[in-house]
Parts: C-alpha cells; sequence; structure tokens
C-alpha cells in the first residue's frame, strides 16, 4: 500500500484519532471507578462494587444514567452559550491527544509494515498543546456565566483567575526541558531519552525542579484537590456546573477526567522519558505499556492527592502560584539554559 | 485534488473570519462580541498554519485566545457589562467617517492582493524555505533581528515594573485609608469599602502579569 498518497494517509490518520480517541475515553471511564473504588479504600469504605463483576460495569451504568436524566436548562441563562459551553471544554480536551507518542516503532510481525505509535507529529506540538488547553479555560468560564446563577459566576470567574495564573508556571515550567531537548516535537523529545539504557529521563537529566512545578501546576489547571476551587462544594454548591444536568453535565465531568489523563501523559512524555525503559530497543511493544505504566501511576497519584489534602483557601492559591512557584519556574529555566549551555549531562 | 482541498478550506476558515468579524462589531452584548473575536484568532491561526507558518499559529492560539481574550472575558464577567442599549446616535459625523475608513481599508486589502498575488508558500510545497518554522524564527531573531527583539523585551520589562508599582500604590494607600476610616469609628461603611479595594486590587497583578 502506498502510504504517501495523501488521501490513504488522511484516512490512516483518521483510523488513528477513532481509535486513540475510544481507547482513551474507556480509560477514562474506569479512571472513574478507579478513583472511586480508591477513595473508598482510603476512607475505609467499599466503593461501588454491585455492577458486574467488582463493579466493573460500573462506568457504563453511570453513563445511562446520564443519558436517561433530565436535561436542565435554567430559564434565565444565555442559551446558545449554555449550550456551547460543555461542548468547549470536551472539544479541548480531547483535541490535545492526537500529539502524543504513545510508543516506538512497531513492526507488525510476518510483514514488512512498521509504523511509529503516534497519530501526527509536528514541528510546534508542545505549543499545541499550550494552545488548545488554554482554549480549554472558556468551556469553563462560559459554563459559569451563561448558567445565571451567583455560584455559578463566582466558580466560572475563579477558574478563569486560576488557570490564567497556573498556565504561567505551567509553560515556564517546559522551557527546561524544551532548552535541552531543542525541539517543540514531542516524538524527538522522547526519543532523546533514549539515553542510558532507555533511563536518560529528563527527571534524572537536571529536571527535577521543573518536573515538581509542572506537577503542581498540572493539578492546578486540571481542577484537581486541592485546587478544587471552581467547584469547592462547601462554598459554591458545585462551582461552574452547578447549574447542569444529564448529560451537559457529564460533558464537563468527561472533560476534567481526559484533561487529568493529557496532563498525565505530557509529564511521562516530557519528564519520566515518553515509552523508554530498559529493554525497549529489544522489545518496541513493551513501550507502549512503559507509556501507559506511568500515565496509569500519575492517574493513582491524583487519586491519592484528592483522599490526602484539603482544599486550599483562595489567597493562599494566588501567593503560592505567584510567589513562590512562578519564581521557582524561572529559576529552573537558568538551571537549564546553564546545562544546555555547557552541555553537562 | 489537493490544491482544490486546500481552497475550500481557505474558503471555509476566510468566511468564519469575515463573519466573526463582523459579528464582532454588529453584537450588542459585549460577551458575544468578545467569544466571536476568538473566534476570528482561531480562523487567523487556521490560515497560517496554511502558510507554512505553524510557529505563528501556535502563538496566535496562545497568547490572542489564549491570554488576552480569557483576560476580557473575565473582565466582562466581573463587571457584568449590561447589553447596549439602541440609543439615538448622538455622533453622527463617525458614520461618515467609518465609510471613508472602511473604504481606505478595501483600498489597501486590494492593492496587496493586486502587489503580491498568491502567498508563494502552501503547506503542501516542501520546496518553499522553512521560515515559518521554530528554529528558524529563532535563529532570525537573534541575529538579524536582535535589536528589535531586545528593545521589545525591555519595553514588556518596563510594563510589568510600571503594573507591579500601580497595584501596589493604590493598594497600600486604600488599605491605609480604610485602616483610618474604620479607627475613626465610621464603621460599616469603612469596611464594606476596605474589603471590595482590597479584593479588586487582588486581581489586578494577574491581569496585567498575564499579558505582559
Amino acid at each position: 500500500m502506498n502510504f504517501d498518497n495523501p488521501l490513504i494517509h488522511a484516512g490512516l490518520q483518521f483510523l488513528g484519532i477513532f481509535i486513540a480517541f475510544n481507547v482513551v475515553l474507556m480509560i477514562v471511564a474506569y479512571t472513574v471507578l478507579a478513583e472511586r473504588r480508591v477513595l473508598a479504600f482510603i476512607q475505609g469504605r467499599v466503593g461501588p462494587n454491585r455492577v458486574g463483576f467488582g463493579g466493573s460495569l460500573q462506568p457504563f451504568a453511570d453513563l445511562l444514567k446520564f443519558i436517561f436524566k433530565e436535561d436542565i436548562i435554567p430559564d434565565k441563562s444565555t442559551r446558545f452559550i449554555y449550550f456551547i459551553a460543555p461542548i468547549i471544554a470536551t472539544a479541548a480536551a480531547l483535541m490535545t491527544i492526537i500529539v502524543y507518542p504513545f510508543g516506538p516503532v512497531i513492526h507488525i510481525p510476518f510483514t514488512d509494515i512498521s509504523f511509529p505509535l503516534v497519530i501526527t507529529r509536528f514541528d510546534v506540538a508542545l505549543l499545541y498543546v499550550l494552545g488548545v488547553t488554554s482554549v480549554g479555560v472558556y468551556g469553563i468560564a462560559l459554563a459559569g456565566w451563561s448558567s445565571n446563577n451567583k455560584y455559578s459566576l463566582m466558580g466560572g470567574l475563579r477558574s478563569a483567575a486560576q488557570l490564567i495564573s497556573y498556565e504561567l508556571s505551567l509553560g515556564l515550567s517546559l522551557v527546561g526541558v524544551i532548552l535541552q531537548a531543542g525541539t517543540l516535537d514531542l516524538y524527538s523529545i522522547v526519543e532523546q531519552q533514549g539515553k542510558w539504557g532507555g533511563l536518560g529521563w529528563f527527571i534524572l537529566r537536571g529536571q527535577f525542579i521543573g518536573f515538581i512545578v509542572y506537577l503542581i501546576s498540572a493539578i492546578a489547571e486540571t481542577n484537581r484537590v486541592p485546587f478544587d476551587l471552581p467547584e469547592a462544594e462547601t462554598e459554591l454548591v458545585a462551582g461552574f456546573h452547578t447549574e447542569y444536568s444529564a448529560m451537559k453535565f457529564a460533558l464537563f465531568f468527561m472533560a476534567e477526567y481526559v484533561n487529568m489523563f493529557t496532563v498525565s501523559m505530557l509529564a511521562t512524555t516530557l519528564f519520566l522519558g515518553g515509552w523508554n525503559g530498559p529493554g525497549v530497543a529489544q522489545f518496541p511493544i513493551l513501550g507502549l505499556f512503559y507509556f501507559l505504566g506511568k500515565v496509569f501511576f500519575f492517574l493513582f497519584l491524583y487519586i491519592w492527592l484528592r483522599g490526602t489534602l484539603p482544599r486550599f483557601r483562595f489567597d493562599q492559591l494566588m501567593n503560592f502560584g505567584w510567589k513562590f512557584l512562578l519564581p521557582l519556574a524561572i529559576l529552573n529555566i537558568i538551571i537549564s539554559a546553564t546545562l544546555a549551555l555547557f552541555n553537562i549531562i | 485534488m489537493e490544491t482544490l482541498l486546500l481552497y475550500a478550506l481557505f474558503g471555509l476558515f476566510a468566511a468564519l473570519a469575515i463573519g466573526c468579524a463582523i459579528a464582532v462589531v454588529v453584537q450588542r452584548n459585549p460577551l458575544y462580541s468578545a467569544i466571536s473575536l476568538i473566534g476570528v484568532f482561531i480562523a487567523l491561526a487556521a490560515h497560517y498554519i496554511m502558510l507554512a507558518a505553524p510557529f505563528i499559529a501556535a502563538v496566535q492560539i496562545i497568547v490572542y485566545a489564549g491570554a488576552i481574550m480569557v483576560l476580557v472575558v473575565f473582565v466582562i464577567m466581573l463587571l457584568n457589562v449590561e447589553e447596549a442599549e439602541h440609543r439615538p446616535a448622538r455622533l453622527r459625523f463617525l458614520v461618515p467617517t467609518a465609510i471613508l475608513l472602511a473604504a481606505v481599508l478595501f483600498a489597501e486589502a486590494a492593492f496587496v492582493i493586486y502587489s503580491v498575488g498568491d502567498s508563494p508558500y502552501s503547506s503542501l510545497d516542501t520546496s518553499a524555505p522553512p521560515v515559518g518554522l521554530t528554529s528558524s524564527i529563532g535563529i532570525s531573531l537573534f541575529t538579524e533581528y536582535l535589536l528589535p527583539f531586545e528593545i521589545t523585551s525591555i519595553l514588556l520589562l518596563m510594563a510589568i515594573v510600571g503594573a507591579i508599582t500601580l497595584a501596589r500604590q493604590a493598594s497600600i494607600s486604600e488599605l491605609r485609608r480604610a485602616a483610618a476610616v474604620t479607627i475613626t469609628g465610621d464603621n460599616a461603611e469603612a469596611e464594606t469599602s476596605g474589603f471590595q479595594s482590597a479584593k479588586s486590587n487582588e486581581i489586578t497583578p494577574v491581569r496585567t502579569g498575564a499579558i505582559n
């Protein structure tokens, strides 16, 4: 088959996107279940264990419930924006999946077909991720505004302020990796971490501060505990999605978990070597499992933090972001620039 | 086939850009105008990609759609700006002025189209020089255009310092005044005003910082 034909190429990319979206959405559905079970374990409860074997069909039961619920639209809401906000949130969350490299070049046995496990590669992949993520803010902010509810509005405003503040630290924490790798293409960033028998990860090569700053800002970017002020239920009922019900609420829910998944993938790709690990050079398919294993570690970390930490106060959140995290990210840039300039590590 | 697809995409995004641009002006609700402006920026980013300048496209999305417009939307939501009513036009001379300026703009665009013609680059043309790629932009910024680049940096630094100075002075003096009023005994009013001013000033560094 001629892969250079643009139409076949586009068709294959659509196929790749279809598979990746479905796989990611399935993983996300089971992340929700895992969160409920792990949280229950941390809090000494049992959690959902009735639907299917040990609760394994619970995500589908939840989905059916969301579909069959009544979809309530508040009377004085701004209808069009109210309708479009969850779509913006989910679309922005899903759109970043296409640039992540899931694995190295895979060779299908008994044929001469081999292809890398990545949907598309381009020059500015990392900037694309940042751009699409920053557009996702509108989903939350507009949802809060259009609901015509003071709690929703407060939630939307808080989330806009929080996301703007932590986006800076997030973007700056990536500069260190970009300086060391010398490229914005995620696939070649991962390839450069293949040194030291698959352990030349950037976190082990001088990017530890960058990793910490990224991890904290990523948690804030995804509105998770301890940074979940936009939906602080003790103060704001449910924050920006107070008025949302049925499938529109499910879309916000999904967007949050897809965002968790994508920031975990970005952390894995940039700091933990992506699909690199011992033995990948001999058995390339191992790379996919390394990649997913690292991503699942981050997802577990998210749930663990939720079961452990209390929520920030809003002024603490702002002070922490602007007066601690941002200077730390700038310090990391200076250190990484020195490392890159003198070619240390 | 490929050129046809390219033309179709160009038509789609051009129509989106122009439609959103008209909506920015026509909409009476400021939030709708802001959302339409985001649409314009996204359509422009798509045009940059088709002109083989992915870096500019990504920066367009990050800076304009992702940072500046978020702040605009934030301010509109915070102030809860009401929908502007249809008032009788007072400044009538603005209408012919606007028509004149629009005519000048159209003439300018027509001149550019006439003199430049089609863009020499297209995304499918691999022989085109990689002017839009990140590394080439970085190299030319730090060699050929170093002086403008450094001047811009200093300008932005001045803007940051100025913004911080303004925000700090305002918050310190207002807090002092609020404290003084509280001591003299005008209790209820001082508390509310002091609380509000402190709150509004907390937002100021966020706003200015992200623009820069």
